[in-house]
C-alpha cells in the first residue's frame, strides 16, 4: 500500500483539492487563448506557464475537458516512423512521456509494453525493414523479426500458413507503449491549473476577431475575448476552426473507429498490429481488449458507430486471434480525424499573424502530446519555431516538400 | 442436490418438467429443467452467489433475471463473462465461477474491501508511481492479474457463425404489450412486419409482472395479442436487436447469427430497467430487483427467498408482494419510501394479507450472513430528509430484499438514433425527446405505466409512422386507471460505512462519485472516466439514475443539465465471432489457377490475387527462380500476367485524356503502337505505370500495375469528372486474361500455336500492337519487353485464358518452354533495370528521381503532377535510383537496407539481388546526387550492421542496348 494513499484512509474528511477548478467567468483579455481542452492544447497551457512563464492562458473547452479525439483515440505510444523528421519527433515525445507521472504527480500508467507490427506482403516487409534501419540509425528500438521471435512475443497468435493472409515478418519496438490517456490530459490539466492557467469548459469558440491580418482576439458562447496570441488545438475540427480564421487547410477529416471488450485476465503483453487487416489489438491494464482499424473510407464529421466498419474489424480481429470469436465486445465509439496529405501534422504560424497552428493530427495525436505541446509553447513564447517542428510547418505544402509517412501510419497508429 | 426451491405448476412458464438437465457449477452436479437458464437452475437448488466482484471480491448474485448486469456473469470452458441469467443450461455443461483468488465461495482476495478507504475514487492515479517506472515494473503488472474478469480458452474450437439478411416496414424491438399491440396494429394496416424480442417467448412483463389483484389481465392480454399478430409478422424471438446504425439499419443477434435488418422504420417499445435502490450492503446476494423475483417465480417456477422485506416506491412492488406470497414467501414487510402514496388495488390487497407496511421508509442497510455470502438481515428506517434516515422503523430477519424504488427508460438505442434524454422533474423520471425520423417509442420506455395505456401506445406509435389505423385500432379512449408516478425522486441513501453501492460493476459506492466530482470531475462524461462508472460490462445501466442525481446535488445542477453518458453500440455485450463471423474475405484467381497449381506454383499475395512467385519446393525456392530465369534468358519462357489491369479509354478525346491523366505524350501515337505510360499525383510523385496500346483513332487499351489498378481507375474517374471529355472509361481487369511469352524462342512458341498474321520483326515490331488470333483464340498481342527478350503479351478475354495457357504449353513443350513466376520475372526487369512502382519508388518519388525524364512530354500544355514536378524539378534534386553492383561472394544487401556516408543515411537499396545471368550482386538504390558517378562505392549497412562496398553501375545491367527485345 503506497503511502500516498493513507491520508485518504486516515483524514475524516476528503481531503480533496480540485485538480481543475472552475475558473468562474471569462476574463475580457489574456495573453494566451487556446482553443481546445484536450491533450494538446493542455499540454501547451502547463508548458508555456511551466517553461515560459505565461501565466495569462485560457484554454477554451467545447464540450468537457479532453472530451474530444483525446478521449476516443486508443492511447498508443510509439516512435517507429519512416522519415528522419518523423522518427526524431516523436522519439523526443516518448522521452518526455516517461517522465510524465513524476512530473504531474499524478499518474498516467506510462507502460512500455512494445509494439509489434505484422507483414502479410513482401511489400511490407520491404517496409518495416525500412522503417526498422531507419529507427535503428536514430536510437530508436526497432527491428524486423520472424515468425519464431513473433511467437515468443505473442504465443497466441495465429501464425498459420494457411490463413489468407500469413504472417510472413514482424516489426517489432520495443520502445512501444501504452498509457491512461484520459490521465496524460487530466495530468497536464492540473499541472497547468495550479500554474494558473484558466480551463473554461462548456465554452464554444463561435469565431475569429483579427485586424490588419493579425488575430485580436476570440468570439464565444460566453462573451468576447481579446488577446495577443491564439493557438488552435481542435484535432477533428482543425479545418472548421482555420475557416473561421480566415484560411483554409488541406486536411480532410475521417471517423475513426474504435471497440473495446469486456474486462478479461491478462492474455496478450503487447500491442498487436496489422497493416494488411487493418486491425491492431492490445489489451488494457483493466483487461478489456481494444480493437482498432483504418479511418472510415470517407469523409464526416460525425462521431457515429457503423456495422459495416464493426463486422471487417472484428473478423480481422478473430483472424489474428481465433479465440477472441468467444470474447465480448462492450462498446464501439468513433473520434475524427484530421488527415493532411503526408500523413504528418502541421505545427506553427498560420497566415493571421499571432495565429498557431497544431492540426492534422490524423490518427497519430496522442502521442505527440508531450512534444508537441512542449515545442508548441516554445514556439509561442519565441515567436519562432523550433528545429524539430520546423518541417511540420504549414508551408512545406507550397513547397512541396512534405513528411510522408502514409506507409508507417495507416492501420498502426 | 434436489431442487429444493422450485415451486410446483403453473410457476414456471419457460421450463419444462419433462426434461431433467444435470450440469456443474464450481465443481459440483445440479440438475434443472431444459428451459433453466444458468442462474435460474442454481437458484432452484439454493445456489446464489455466483461471481466476484471487479474491485472488491464480494460475493454477487441474482440482480435483475434479465442478463442485464454483471453479477451473474461466470466462467464457461470456451467462453469467459457468460450471463448465468441468460445462459440456457444443457446437459453436461460444465460452468465455473471467475475472478477469484482461492475458490468461489472463499475469496481470499476480499480483504480488499476492509482496506476501501484507502483506495480513493481514482487511487490508481494518485499513487504507484514513485520511483520512477515502479508503476511498469510491478504495480501494473499486479494489477493486469488482479483486474479483468474471466478467462479466455486461447485453444477453444472454432464455432460456425453465419449472417442473413432481412428487409421490412417495420422493425419492432421488444415483444411486450406494446410492441404486440404496434405489431397488430401495423399488420392490420398493411406493413410488413418484424417483431424481434430478448426472450424465449413473447409477452414481456405480461409473463411475470402483477398488473392486477386476481393475475388474470396480463396473461389474457398476451393471449389476445398473440392471436391478434399469429401469422401476420415475422417474429424473432431469442433475438437481440444489439445497435441502431443509420437508416435503421439494425444488427439483431439469434445465437450464432447476425440479422442485418435494413427497416424502413423503427419502434422501439424495450421497456424500461428497474434500477436498484442504493443502500449498505445493497449488492448482497439475496437482493434483488422486484421483478427478478418475479421473473423467478412466474418464468422459471423457482421460488427466490423464504422471507422477504421490499422496498417500493411505485405500485409494481405491491406486485411483487403478492407474488412472493403467491409463492409462499413470507414477506417480513413493504417499506414504501413514498410518505403518503395514492391508493392502489395491489397495495390495497397486500395489507390485506396482513403485510405490514411502513410508508415514508427504506431500507437502510442489510446485514449478511458469514463471508457476505447472503442477506440475512434488512433495517427499514423513516426517511428525515432527502437520502437520510431516522432512528426508528424496524430490524428483520430475512433471506430476500426485493427492490422497486424506479426506472430508467431503455434509453439505448433511441439514443444510438439521435434521441435525447431530458428530465422530468415533476416524474422524476428521464425522458426520451427529439426521435429521429422514422423512428417511434410505444409503452414504458414511453412512460406508459398501465397496459392499457401501453396498448394505446404501441397503436398510437404506428400512427405516428403514418399509417392509417383501422377503426378498431384507432381507440382513443383513455381508461380509468390513472397514470402512476413509478419512480421517487431520490433512491440513494448514504451510510457512515459506505458499501452502498451506486455501480455494482466497478464497486462503486456514493462517496466514490461525490469524491470524484470534488476532485473536479464533475462533467458526467469526466465523472464516468474518473470513476470508471458506467464502464464495465453492462454500461451503466442500473447506475446511470444514481450517477445523474449525485452529480447533479454535487455540482447544484440540474439533473436533465447533468445528463448520462453517451450511449454507444451494442445494446448487450456481443460476441466478436457474430459480428466478424463470415467475413467476406474474397481471393482472387486468374483463368490458370489450376495449371499453376499443377505446376507445383508457390503462391504470393498480389492485392486481392494469388500469383505464382515461382515453381517448385521451397527448400529449392533460390534453384528453382534462377532455373526460370536462365530459361527466359537462353530460350523461353511464359509467365501469367493476367492480374496486370486493364482499362479502355474509347471516344473522341481518349487521346487528349491520356495526355492529361499520363506524364507522355499520346495524341501523335499511332494506331498499332504502343506507349510506356507513367502516372504522377498532384504532387508530382509517380504512382502507377504501365502502357498505353492505342488499337484504333478513338480506342486506347491501358495497362496498370497489379495493385495500383483500383486506384487509377478512380483517379481517371474523379478527374475526368471535372474536365467532362468524351471519353469512356473502363476498368476491365477481370475481363482479360494475360501471358506473356518471352526469349528468343518466342515467335516460334506462337507460330506453333496457331497465330493468324505475320509475326516477322519486320511486320510486327517492338512496341506494337495487334489484334489477332492465337491458337483460334481472339487476341491482343503487345510486343513489350519488361524482362529484356523477344516478347509477346498475349491478352484474351478471360474465359479463354485456360484455354491459351494449355495452348501455349503444347506449342511450347518441343523448345522447353519453361513456365515463370513473379520472383523470376523481377529478377529479370532489375537486369534490365525497370522500376517497380511501390518497389523502387516510395510516397516521395519524383520522376527525374527514378530516371523517368524520358517519360516527361516537355511540350504538353498539362499532365496531372506537372506543376508540382516544374516546381520540384527546379531545386537541386535531393536523390537519384543508381544501379549497383558486388561481387557474387559479397555479403547480399537486402531491400531497404541504407546506404550510410559517414554518420548520415545517404539512401537506401530498393531492388537487389544475386544475378545467375552476369554472376553478380545486382541492385538498384537510391543515393545522392554526389554518388550517382559510375564507379562510385557506396557503403551499404546489411544485416547485423555488415558494411558492404559496392559499385554504381550503369542501367541497365543486361543488354543495354535493347536488341534482343526487339529481335
Amino acid at each position: 500500500m503506497p503511502f500516498g494513499l493513507l491520508k485518504y484512509g486516515l483524514s475524516r474528511r476528503y481531503p480533496a483539492k480540485k485538480h481543475f477548478g472552475t475558473p468562474g467567468d471569462l476574463k475580457s483579455s489574456y495573453d494566451v487563448v487556446i482553443i481546445g481542452g484536450g491533450g494538446h492544447g493542455l499540454a501547451a497551457a502547463y508548458y508555456l506557464a511551466k517553461e515560459h512563464g505565461i501565466r495569462k492562458i485560457a484554454v477554451l473547452e467545447k464540450a468537457y475537458l479532453a472530451g474530444g479525439n483525446t478521449a476516443r483515440n486508443t492511447a498508443v505510444i510509439r516512435s517507429n516512423y519512416l522519415t528522419e523528421e518523423g522518427v526524431t519527433f516523436y522519439r523526443e515525445s516518448l522521452k518526455l512521456f516517461r517522465d510524465l507521472s513524476n512530473e504531474f504527480d499524478y499518474n498516467i500508467m506510462y507502460s512500455q509494453r512494445g509494439q509489434l507490427t505484422l507483414a502479410h506482403t513482401d511489400a511490407a516487409v520491404r517496409s518495416f525493414r525500412w522503417r526498422a534501419e531507419v529507427n535503428k540509425h536514430l536510437g530508436v528500438q526497432s527491428e524486423l523479426i520472424g515468425i519464431d521471435d513473433i511467437l515468443k512475443l505473442v504465443p497466441n497468435l495465429n501464425v498459420s500458413a494457411d490463413a489468407r493472409y500469413p504472417i510472413l515478418a514482424g516489426l517489432w519496438h520495443a520502445d512501444g507503449a501504452t498509457a491512461r490517456h484520459d490521465a496524460v490530459a487530466w495530468g497536464y490539466a492540473k499541472g497547468a491549473a495550479e500554474r494558473g492557467v484558466e480551463i473554461h469548459q462548456l465554452t464554444e469558440v463561435t469565431d475569429i476577431v483579427s485586424s490588419g491580418g493579425r488575430v485580436t482576439g476570440v468570439e464565444t458562447n460566453r462573451g468576447s475575448v481579446s488577446c495577443d496570441v491564439v493557438l488552435q488545438a481542435v484535432a477533428g475540427a482543425s479545418s472548421l476552426l482555420a475557416k473561421k480564421a480566415g484560411f483554409r487547410l488541406p486536411i480532410v477529416s475521417y471517423p475513426l473507429q474504435a471497440m473495446v471488450t469486456q474486462p478479461l485476465k491478462p492474455f496478450i503483453n503487447p500491442h498487436v498490429s496489422s497493416t494488411q487487416l487493418h486491425c491492431y489489438v492490445h489489451q488494457t491494464a483493466r483487461g478489456e481488449v481494444v480493437i482498432g482499424g483504418g479511418s472510415d473510407p470517407y469523409p464526416l464529421y460525425s462521431t457515429r458507430s457503423t456495422l459495416d466498419l464493426k463486422e471487417s474489424l472484428l473478423g480481422h480481429a478473430a483472424e489474428m486471434f481465433p479465440f477472441l470469436a468467444q470474447v465480448r465486445l462492450l462498446r464501439q465509439w468513433a473520434g475524427i480525424t484530421d488527415m493532411t496529405p503526408d500523413y504528418s501534422p502541421i505545427m506553427g504560424v498560420s497566415p493571421l499573424e499571432n495565429y498557431y497552428l497544431d492540426a492534422g493530427w490524423g490518427t497519430w495525436g496522442f502521442k505527440a502530446i508531450p512534444i508537441c505541446g512542449k515545442l508548441m509553447a516554445q514556439c509561442i513564447a519565441e515567436r519562432s519555431a523550433p528545429a524539430l517542428m520546423q518541417p511540420f510547418a504549414l508551408s512545406r505544402f507550397d513547397r512541396l516538400e512534405q513528411v510522408n509517412e502514409m506507409g508507417a501510419t495507416a492501420a498502426s497508429h | 442436490m434436489t431442487q429444493d426451491n422450485r415451486l410446483p405448476a403453473p410457476h414456471g412458464l419457460l421450463i419444462d418438467r419433462q426434461q431433467t438437465l444435470t450440469f456443474k457449477f464450481d465443481g459440483r452436479e445440479y440438475s434443472g429443467y431444459a428451459g433453466d437458464s444458468i442462474a435460474s437452475a442454481l437458484a432452484a437448488n439454493n445456489v446464489w452467489l455466483l461471481s466476484r466482484s471487479f474491485k472488491y471480491h464480494r460475493p454477487r448474485g441474482i440482480l435483475t433475471m434479465a442478463g442485464q448486469d454483471a453479477n451473474t456473469m461466470v466462467q464457461l470452458p470456451d467462453e469467459p463473462n457468460v450471463l448465468a441469467d441468460r445462459e440456457a443450461i444443457r446437459e453436461g455443461l460444465i460452468v465455473e465461477g471467475q475472478n477469484y483468488n482461492g475458490s468461489l465461495t472463499n475469496d481470499r482476495d476480499m480483504f480488499v474491501q476492509n482496506f476501501a478507504r484507502f483506495l480513493p475514487v481514482g487511487f490508481y492515479y494518485k499513487a504507484f508511481y514513485k520511483p520512477k517506472r515502479i508503476w511498469e515494473n510491478f504495480w501494473e503488472p499486479y494489477f493486469r492479474k488482479k483486474a479483468g474478469l474471466g478467462k479466455v480458452n486461447e485453444a477453444a474450437q472454432e464455432q460456425y457463425f453465419d449472417k442473413k439478411y432481412e428487409f421490412c416496414d417495420i422493425a419492432i424491438i421488444g415483444g411486450g404489450a406494446a410492441g404486440l399491440s404496434a405489431a397488430a396494429a401495423a399488420a392490420d394496416a398493411g406493413a410488413d412486419v418484424i417483431l424481434i424480442d430478448e426472450n424465449p417467448q413473447l409477452g414481456g412483463a405480461l409473463n411475470y409482472a402483477r398488473f392486477d389483484v386476481e393475475d388474470s389481465a396480463a396473461a389474457a392480454l398476451r393471449q389476445q395479442l398473440l392471436d391478434k399478430i399469429a401469422g401476420r409478422v415475422r417474429v424473432f424471438s431469442n433475438a437481440v436487436c444489439n445497435g441502431w446504425f443509420a437508416d435503421h439499419y439494425l444488427p439483431v443477434i439469434c445465437g450464432n447469427r447476425l440479422h442485418k435488418i435494413r427497416a424502413k422504420q423503427c419502434i422501439v417499445a424495450g421497456g424500461n430497467i428497474e434500477q436498484p435502490l442504493v443502500f449498505h450492503n445493497n449488492d448482497l446476494p439475496g437482493i434483488m430487483q422486484g421483478s427478478a423475483a418475479q421473473r423467478l417465480i412466474k418464468l422459471y417456477g423457482v421460488r427466490p427467498g423464504s422471507r422477504a422485506v421490499v422496498a417500493t416506491a411505485n405500485s409494481a412492488g405491491y406486485g411483487v408482494c403478492l407474488d412472493l406470497l403467491d409463492a409462499g414467501v413470507s414477506v417480513a414487510a413493504v417499506a414504501d419510501l413514498r410518505t403518503d402514496p395514492p391508493p392502489h388495488p395491489l397495495a390495497q390487497a397486500v395489507a390485506e394479507r396482513n403485510v405490514k407496511i411502513w410508508h415514508g421508509h427504506t431500507v437502510y442497510e442489510a446485514t449478511p450472513t458469514a463471508g457476505y455470502r447472503h442477506v440475512s438481515t434488512a433495517a427499514i428506517r423513516p426517511l428525515s430528509g432527502r437520502g437520510t434516515c431516522s432512528s426508528g422503523g424496524d430490524t428483520l430477519e430475512c433471506d430476500l430484499i426485493c427492490m422497486s424504488p424506479g426506472y430508467m427508460p431503455a434509453w439505448q438505442l433511441p439514443c444510438q438514433a439521435g434521441a435525447q434524454l431530458g428530465y422530468d422533474d415533476t416524474r422524476a423520471a428521464f425522458t426520451l425527446e427529439n426521435l429521429p425520423q422514422g423512428f417511434a417509442l410505444a409503452g414504458a420506455i414511453n412512460n406508459s405505466t398501465t397496459l392499457a395505456a401501453a396498448c394505446r401506445d404501441g397503436r398510437r406509435a404506428v400512427a405516428t409512422l403514418g399509417y392509417s389505423l383501422t377503426t378498431e385500432n384507432n381507440d382513443n379512449t383513455s381508461d380509468e386507471e390513472a397514470e402512476e408516478m413509478i419512480n421517487t425522486d431520490w433512491h440513494i441513501f448514504p451510510h457512515p460505512r459506505g458499501k452502498e453501492f451506486v455501480d455494482f460493476d466497478e464497486d462503486l459506492q456514493v462517496a466514490d462519485i461525490l469524491n470524484a466530482a470534488a476532485d473536479g470531475y464533475d462533467h458526467v462524461q469526466l465523472a464516468k472516466r474518473y470513476s470508471t462508472a458506467g464502464m464495465g460490462p453492462s454500461q451503466g445501466r442500473h447506475a446511470a439514475l444514481s450517477v445523474a442525481r449525485l452529480l447533479a446535488s454535487a455540482s447544484g445542477k440540474s439533473i436533465a443539465e447533468t445528463g448520462i453518458t453517451t450511449a454507444r453500440p451494442p445494446f448487450a455485450a456481443e460476441k466478436l465471432g457474430v459480428m466478424g463471423g463470415r467475413h467476406f474475405n474474397p481471393e482472387r484467381h486468374t483463368a490458370m489457377h489450376q495449371q499453376h497449381i499443377a505446376l507445383g506454383a508457390q503462391f504470393m499475395p498480389a492485392g486481392l490475387w494469388l500469383r505464382p512467385a515461382y515453381y517448385g519446393e521451397p527448400h529449392a525456392r533460390q534453384q528453382c527462380i534462377e532455373k526460370e530465369v536462365l530459361a527466359v534468358r537462353n530460350n523461353v519462357g511464359m509467365v501469367d500476367v493476367s492480374t496486370l489491369g486493364g482499362l479502355e479509354i474509347c471516344g473522341s478525346d481518349a487521346g487528349e485524356f491520356l495526355n492529361r491523366i499520363y506524364t507522355g505524350s499520346f495524341t501523335k501515337q499511332a494506331v498499332g503502337r504502343t506507349r510506356y505510360v507513367a502516372m504522377c499525383n498532384e504532387q508530382g510523385v509517380v504512382i502507377d505505370d504501365g502502357v498505353a496500346c492505342r488499337l484504333h483513332e478513338q480506342h486506347y487499351y491501358v495497362t496498370a500495375t497489379t495493385s495500383g489498378v483500383d486506384n487509377v481507375y478512380r483517379n481517371m474517374l474523379r478527374w475526368n469528372a471535372q474536365w467532362c471529355l468524351d471519353v469512356d472509361i473502363s476498368n476491365v481487369s477481370a475481363a482479360w486474361a494475360a501471358v506473356n511469352v518471352a526469349g528468343v524462342k518466342a515467335r516460334e512458341v506462337l507460330q506453333r500455336a496457331g497465330c493468324d498474321i505475320d509475326l516477322s520483326t519486320e511486320a510486327f515490331s517492338y512496341m506494337a500492337v495487334k489484334t489477332a488470333t492465337v491458337a483460334g483464340i481472339p487476341a491482343r498481342l503487345i510486343r513489350v519487353g519488361f524482362v529484356g527478350e523477344m516478347g509477346y503479351e498475349i491478352h484474351v478475354p478471360a474465359t479463354f485464358g485456360n484455354a491459351l495457357w494449355q495452348a501455349l504449353t503444347a506449342a511450347g513443350a518441343e523448345f522447353n518452354i519453361q513456365p515463370f513466376g513473379v520472383e523470376a520475372q523481377r529478377l529479370l526487369r532489375l537486369e534490365k533495370a525497370h522500376i517497380i512502382i511501390g518497389q523502387d519508388t516510395d510516397s516521395m518519388s519524383f520522376p527525374h528521381e527514378v530516371n523517368l525524364e524520358w517519360a516527361l512530354a516537355k511540350n504538353k500544355p498539362f499532365f496531372v503532377g506537372a506543376r508540382a514536378f516544374e516546381i520540384v524539378s527546379k531545386r537541386p534534386l535531393q536523390r537519384r535510383l543508381v544501379g549497383f553492383s558486388l561481387p557474387a561472394d559479397s555479403p547480399k544487401p537486402k531491400e531497404a537496407h541504407l546506404v550510410i556516408s559517414g554518420e548520415a543515411m545517404s539512401g537506401r537499396v530498393t531492388s537487389c539481388e544475386y544475378s545467375p545471368t552476369l554472376n553478380k550482386i545486382i541492385g538498384m538504390a537510391y543515393v545522392t546526387p554526389q554518388q550517382t558517378e559510375i564507379g562510385t562505392t557506396i557503403n551499404i549497412r546489411t544485416d547485423g550492421g555488415v558494411m558492404a562496398a559496392a559499385q554504381v553501375e550503369a542501367l541497365p545491367f543486361y543488354d543495354a542496348e535493347g536488341a534482343r527485345q526487339k529481335l
